[in-house]
């Protein structure tokens, strides 16, 4: 047995994360032997219990899965039942479901820079501490979350878990003047955005890179949030109906969530980054503009940057919230007729954590079958191991208070939601 | 109307209920709001919240008396209650709860005091649960608390709000 003394990292419940989850690290010899990054939430058996129930109660079932991205999972569900009865939402309905799932962006992005994300960078424990210093920038962040959740209330009825929406449209299509006040605070929160992109750059980011695979979705015409195919920066491009044949989950022992992988190659990372790596080209101009200045390739490779880079999207969903408002006009008919049949739909959206992908098998009734719910935090939880193993690697000697709360903030780069993936994180490192 | 005319006003009620109903004693805050609900008071406006602190903050800033009931976990015996008057004491730390993507009570009350965004009044009821697995089911020294924690409400409220529609 060696006599070198060995480190073991370890933090019981990593603050600032959703859900309970933990993190080990065990280095021997200077070298990383193991990372493991737990969740210990219980699973909470979304998928058996929609079993038996009615294809429209899917938007309203699956939303209870996240009380962050409740619209996420409305999208994916109801998107995935109209892929298998064959209907297309499209016009000022799509107009709609794509406005309300921007106040979601907004709310989430909001919330994770400012009041989660930021205290990393400023080496402060949270954004308490933040306020007592500078109380303008956290009054700013409050704010601009504040306009997502109006857009949400708006459109959805109410900011968390919306009651609006449903398989094939809305119960009820907003009016334009219940829209139009809000262009002017979309103004403002587009302004306070292209300002958060700013600070956010200004921060000290650890020297870290590493050649992910990127997966998102990419949509001909738009910044892909609803719907699109399914790409990477190493060669795939597929349909959405293909997801299952290069993407699968495992359940791995460390952990109550599955862990998923592209098959045959291994983590692959969704999330902005991926978006905005894949997508660069199909931000706005002024996006685009703010994301340069802050320094900002095409592509993004270090995983710490992307509080600017969800600094970036952040202003953009405002900028496109305002776009679609004043392009708005209330359809006839807030929902397309759905007459059920058998078969099986597949869905994809962009959840603010990455793509969220839900399959259902449906009977002749519209009665769910079976169900299959795979959400971004999922797919990330190797790419979050792999990113730990890596840094911790590159970082070995490091004093051990700095790299624990360096391993914190690796994870915290994926804002992951250990609720929606299991369905609370502890980090040890532990050096033998 | 001149100032002479003018008649006290009485104070309105904020409660904020928080929880999640779907975790069996996480859902006593949301209960208890309920139950005021019924009572159809309508000097008090009711709320239910899920517990995003940035929400509260925006609900009870301009507000003058604000009431928030939510579950507890600080290792105590279930159905003890704590009572803070958050203006005048600050949160002790074994209520915060940072998540990835929210922050809770605890915090929502003390950054409200860091950025003066605290209501003229604010009386958090903490009720320590002890089950807060998937459920809907509240267990019974939770269910006693939280009918005890309704009476004080009502009795504090209706002592205040007397006194102001009844001046000696």
């Amino acid at each position: 047995m060696s006599k070198i003394p060995a480190k073991i990292v370890k933090v019981d419940y990593l603050a600032r994360v959703e859900g309970e989850g933990g993190l080990y690290i065990r280095v021997k010899d200077n070298e990383v032997k193991d990372v493991k990054f737990r969740i210990f939430e219980p699973p909470r058996f979304f998928e058996a219990f929609m079993r038996g129930r009615d294809y429209s109660e899917a938007p309203d079932i699956t939303a209870r899965i996240c009380g962050i991205c409740p619209v996420a999972y409305q999208m994916s569900s109801s998107q995935a039942m109209e892929d298998a009865f064959g209907v297309e939402v499209d016009g000022q309905l799509h107009a709609l479901r794509r406005l309300l799932y921007c106040g979601e962006w907004i709310e989430s992005h909001a919330l994770h820079i400012y009041m989660l994300h930021a205290p990393d960078f400023l080496g402060y424990e949270d954004a308490l501490q933040i306020a007592s210093k500078y109380p303008d920038i956290v009054k700013r962040g409050l704010e601009i979350k504040k306009i997502g959740n109006e857009l949400m209330t708006i459109i959805g009825g109410r900011e968390i878990h919306p009651i609006n929406p449903r398989v094939g449209g809305f119960h009820r299509a907003s009016f334009e003047h219940e829209l139009k006040p809000m262009i002017e605070k979309l103004k403002w929160a587009f302004a306070a955005s292209l300002e958060t992109v700013k600070w956010t750059s200004t921060f000290n980011f650890p020297d870290f890179e590493y050649d992910y695979e990127f997966v998102s979705l990419r949509h001909p015409e738009e910044y892909p949030i609803t719907g699109g195919r399914l790409v990477s920066n190493k060669g795939l491009d597929i349909s959405v109906q293909d997801y299952e044949k290069h993407f699968q989950e495992i359940h791995i022992e460390h952990t109550n969530a599955l862990h998923s992988e592209h098959i045959g190659v291994g983590p692959y990372h969704v999330g902005p980054m991926a978006r905005y790596s894949l997508n660069f080209d199909k931000l706005s101009n002024k996006t685009q503009k703010a994301a340069r200045e802050a320094g900002l390739g095409k592509q993004c490779f270090n995983p710490f940057k992307s509080i600017i880079v969800r600094s970036v999207e952040l202003a953009y969903a405002c900028e496109e919230s305002i776009r679609i408002i004043e392009q708005y006009k209330r359809p006839e008919k807030s929902f397309i007729d759905i007459k059920p049949k058998q078969g099986t739909g597949r869905a994809c959206t962009e959840a603010p954590r990455g793509i969220l992908y839900h399959r259902y098998g449906l009977a002749e009734d519209g009665t769910i079958l079976d169900a299959k719910i795979v959400p971004p935090t999922s797919q990330n939880q190797k790419t979050i191991e792999s990113d730990l193993y890596h840094f911790v690697k590159k970082n070995i000697s490091l004093p051990e208070d700095k790299l624990t709360w360096q391993c914190e903030q690796a994870v915290r780069n994926y804002d992951p939601c250990i609720s929606c993936a299991t369905h609370f994180l502890k980090l040890e490192i532990e050096h033998e | 109307m001149s100032a002479s005319q003018t008649k006290p006003h009485p104070q309105k009620l904020l409660v904020i209920g928080v929880g999640n109903e779907f975790r069996n004693d996480d859902a006593v805050g949301i209960n208890v709001a309920r139950k005021l609900r019924k009572l159809n008071i309508s000097a008090i406006q009711i709320m239910e919240d899920t517990g995003d602190g940035a929400k509260l903050i925006e609900k009870w800033k301009d507000q003058d008396v604000v009431v928030v009931v939510d579950a507890a976990s600080s290792g105590s015996e279930p159905g003890m209650i704590y009572r803070f008057d958050a203006v005048k004491q600050k949160m002790p730390t074994q209520f915060f709860n940072y998540s990835s993507h929210n922050f809770s009570v605890a915090e929502a009350v003390e950054l409200s005091r860091t950025l003066n965004q605290l209501p003229k009044r604010l009386v958090v009821y903490g009720i320590e649960g002890k089950d807060f697995a998937q459920g809907n089911s509240v267990t019974s020294p939770v269910k006693k608390a939280a009918e005890y924690v309704l009476d004080i409400i009502i009795e504090e409220f209706r002592t205040k709000h007397s006194s102001v529609q009844n001046p000696h």
